[in-house]
Order: structure tokens, then sequence, then C-alpha cells
């Protein structure tokens, strides 16, 4: 059995999730301080993960194509998202925002604003606090949330073959392999697949109801 | 919240040139194929390094459709080989196949298969009316071979009886599973289908005349920097080699594949 795919898969998974968690940690922040326009901006963010995941790949091949918006830009500087790695880890990232985004914003509003407050009164830079105070007592929440970013960005099917092609070898993911596989009528070749992602996928989610337990025991000294 | 806005945007720089850099003395080529291709072209690529060593093919495989939209996009593209000639005529009118290299390159005809162990007299379209066969797996309206075999039936005038015994799938792999497990005693597919399992046995072929060709179309894409190396490749696939293994896939050659 070529490997490739499992290789390709956390190639596109791991940068793709630490975009997200980046980016997720980042825009959840700003949106809990974004005043009137919250509503709006909560909006837009979550929905890469309403809609389907082929939309959220044609919106990306319009904006990165070629003839698109940034693509043409991208071009002109002799870059190429579509067809290659960077674009798979770009689709990934695009679908596993919205989880990453939602648990951190979740994680952000549980915690207490007194310890915020103080922070405040102490006179501790904003940064400080969000690294020193925000962060740490919001970790649990985040954590799961980057967990199951991680889990949808290994998964990710539907935007990936339109941004970046289902190319064996290059972009092909252990999903599209399964895709492939099972359009090549080779079932044997589409179970391998099958059962090696549904044991990482498992693991990970373990990991998640793990986290998710310290959250709930986290949680529960905080009140008692 | 600096540091983290930093933090995104190394990341982003860090992935970006992973990509460059390439070795500029093979020549690449990006060959768009219909999913249903997958498995032959990969053997064609296999057998081309043998006859061109400089060209490296990158296979890019998903529906004609979504191929289609890749190339109107702009996506790095040197052939196109289509399922259908619907997506190919839509590439044409918009001036973005090299029209002078477009060509039919494939047929694939429709067939009526059994399970391999089946010992039911079925042995033409016309059996499936008969009361030996209590269920039929065909594509569902949506699907082209569901298409092609509504077509079939309207021409031998029994569609009406055909349908109401009909199990409808979604796509031709559905229809292919229910033969291969005996769970209908007989289906509908395609012959490249036909041929890609030992456990279903094709008892007959779609009566001439009696439904649109199945054609594979495939052409130069306009934007390629590579025309002749894609043109050649193109030649290839309608040449000798490449003909006997799309004909062990289950394909016959268009007649004007060759010209």
């Amino acid at each position: 059995m070529n490997l490739s795919p499992l290789v390709i898969s956390f190639q596109v998974a791991i940068p793709a999730g630490l975009l997200t968690f980046v980016l997720g940690v980042w825009a959840a922040h700003a949106v809990t301080r974004a005043g009137r326009l919250q509503n709006l901006w909560d909006g837009l963010l979550t929905l890469p993960m309403v809609l389907p995941p082929t939309v959220v790949g044609y919106f990306l091949l319009l904006i990165f194509g070629k003839n698109g918006l940034l693509g043409g830009l991208l071009y002109r500087a002799g870059l190429s998202v579509v067809f290659t790695t960077q674009g798979a880890v770009i689709a990934a990232t695009a679908v596993s925002f919205p989880l990453m985004y939602r648990a951190a914003r979740g994680a952000f509003e549980q915690l207490d604003e007194n310890l915020i407050s103080a922070g405040r009164t102490l006179g501790l830079k904003e940064s400080t606090i969000f690294f020193r105070v925000v962060m740490p007592g919001c970790w649990p929440g985040i954590a799961a949330g980057a967990l199951l970013a991680f889990a949808r960005a290994l998964g990710e099917y539907g935007a990936t073959s339109m941004l970046a092609g289902n190319i064996p070898g290059k972009t092909q993911t252990m999903s599209l392999a399964v895709a492939s596989a099972v359009a090549g009528n080779n079932r044997a070749l589409a179970s391998h697949w099958v059962a090696v992602i549904m044991g990482i996928s498992l693991i990970t989610m373990l990991a998640l109801n793990i986290l998710t337990g310290l959250q709930r025991r986290a949680l529960g000294k905080a009140t008692n | 919240m600096k540091k983290l806005a930093v933090c995104a945007l190394s990341l982003l720089l860090a992935l970006a040139p992973t990509g460059l850099g390439r070795a500029a003395e093979e020549t690449e080529l990006y060959v768009l194929a219909a999913a249903s291709l997958t498995d032959v072209m990969a053997q064609i690529g296999e057998a081309y390094r043998e006859t061109a060593p400089d060209v490296r093919l990158t296979f890019v495989f998903d529906s004609s459709g979504t191929l289609q939209s890749q190339i109107e996009a702009g996506a790095p593209a040197d052939i196109f080989v289509s399922a259908a000639q619907k997506q190919m005529n839509a590439l044409e009118e918009e001036g973005l196949i090299v029209k002078e290299s477009r060509r039919d390159l494939l047929v694939n005809s429709v067939v009526l298969i059994v399970p391999a162990d089946s010992e039911a007299a079925i042995s033409s379209f016309e059996d499936v009316e008969d009361e030996k066969v209590k269920m039929v797996a065909i594509g569902d309206e949506s699907v082209p071979v569901g298409q092609y075999t509504q077509a079939i039936y309207e021409h031998l005038g029994l569609w009406e009886a055909v349908k109401a015994k009909a199990n409808l799938g979604s796509n031709v792999r559905a229809v292919l599973a229910w033969v291969e497990s005996g769970d209908v005693d007989c289906g509908v597919v395609y012959a490249t289908d036909a041929a890609s399992t030992d456990r279903v046995r094709v008892v007959a072929q779609a009566p001439e005349g009696s439904h649109q060709p199945v054609i594979y179309p495939a052409a130069v894409v306009a934007a390629t920097q590579r025309a002749e190396a894609a043109q050649a490749f193109l030649s290839y696939l309608a040449g000798p080699e490449a003909r006997a293994l799309f004909e062990a896939a289950g394909f016959t050659m268009a007649e004007s594949a060759a010209e």
C-alpha cells in the first residue's frame, strides 16, 4: 500500500491545524470585543461550517484561481495555490476554522470578567492579560476546539478536491484516496484507508473527551 | 494581539515557498482526467515514462464538471479528458481549449450485467421485462448512466415495465455494488465498470442506436505553456500502447481517435 496519502494528510492537517488555532483564537478574541457588529462577524466566520464544503471550495477556487482576485496577484508573484499542498492547507483551514473559532469564543465568554478587570487594576498590559490570564483560564476549551479542528482538517474532502485537486502523491490525502479507490472500484484499498482514518479520528476524539472532562472538572472547581 | 497576528503571518509565509523551485530539466504536464479514468490513466502514465522519460505527468482526477470549473478558474492544466461532450463544449465556447487539438478519444458502452454466479436465464435487455427478473438496479435520472438506461428502454418501448421493478442507484458504483452482492437480479452499468470486477458477468450490450454514444473527448488546454509536450501526450493517448491499456479497462477507442 502506497503510504503517501497518510503523509500528505498530516502535511496538510498539521499546518492547517496550527493556522486555524492562531486565526481562530485571534478572531474569537477580536469578535468578543467587536461591539455592535459582533453578530454579523460571528455569522460570517461561522459560515464555512454550515456551507457545503464543495461550495467553500468553489469560493476558494474563484478567489485563488489564476483568474481570481487574490490568485491573480499571487500568480504575478510567481505563486500558485491551486493544485498544490498549500491549496490543501488553505482549504482545510477554511473548513476547520469555525470549529476553533466557536470553541475559543465559548471559552472566552465563560471566563470570569473579574479576573481581567483585576489584571487591569494591577496595571498589566492587555497582551500580558491575554497570555497570562485569559489563555491559561480558557485552555481546556481552546485545546478541545483545536483538536476538533485538527480532526476536521484531517478528514477534509470537498473543499480540498476543488482547490488542491485530487493528485496522487501530491495533494491526494487519505479522504481523497478513499474517494478515488471507490470510484475505481478498488474496495480493498478503500477499506484500508477507511480503517486508518477511523483509527486516527477515534484517537483524536478520545483525546477530546479527556480534555472536555478536564474542562468540566476545572469549571466545577471554579464554581465551588 | 499583535503577537498572534505576527504568528499567523509568519506561518503563512513559512508555508508559501515549499512548492517552488522545482527542477527545470523535467517538463511537467497537468492532465485533468475524469474520475472514471483513474486507474487506467495511472497505468498509461507509467508506460509513458519509457516513451518520454523527461516528461513528468501530474494527474488530477475528479468529475468532469469540477475539472471544467478548475480550468475556468485558471488552474494549472495542459490536457483535459472529459467523460462527456458537455463540459468540453462549454470550454471550447469559452476559448479555453485548443480547438484543433480536440478529438473524441474513447467510447464507453452501456451493458447489462448479472452476478457472476447467477443462474437466471437473462441474456438481453428485453429479458429484464420478463417475470424472471424481480428487481433490476439502474442509475437514477440524475446519473448519466441512468439517463442512458432510460433512453435504451424508451427505445425498446419497455420503460414503464422496467421502471416498476427498478432499484435506483445514486451513482453507477451503487448499481455495480448491488449486482456484485446479488441483491438484485441484474443491473445496467458501463462496460468499464463491469471490467473492474470479477463478481459480475456481462450478458448483453445495449442495442445499436438505442442511446447517444458515451464519448470521452480530449483536448489541449489553451492556457498551456507546454503545447508541444501536451500535443505529444495527446497523440500517445490515441496510439497503440495506450489503446491496449484502455481496452483492457473496458473502453473502446473512438473511431476518429487516431486522426
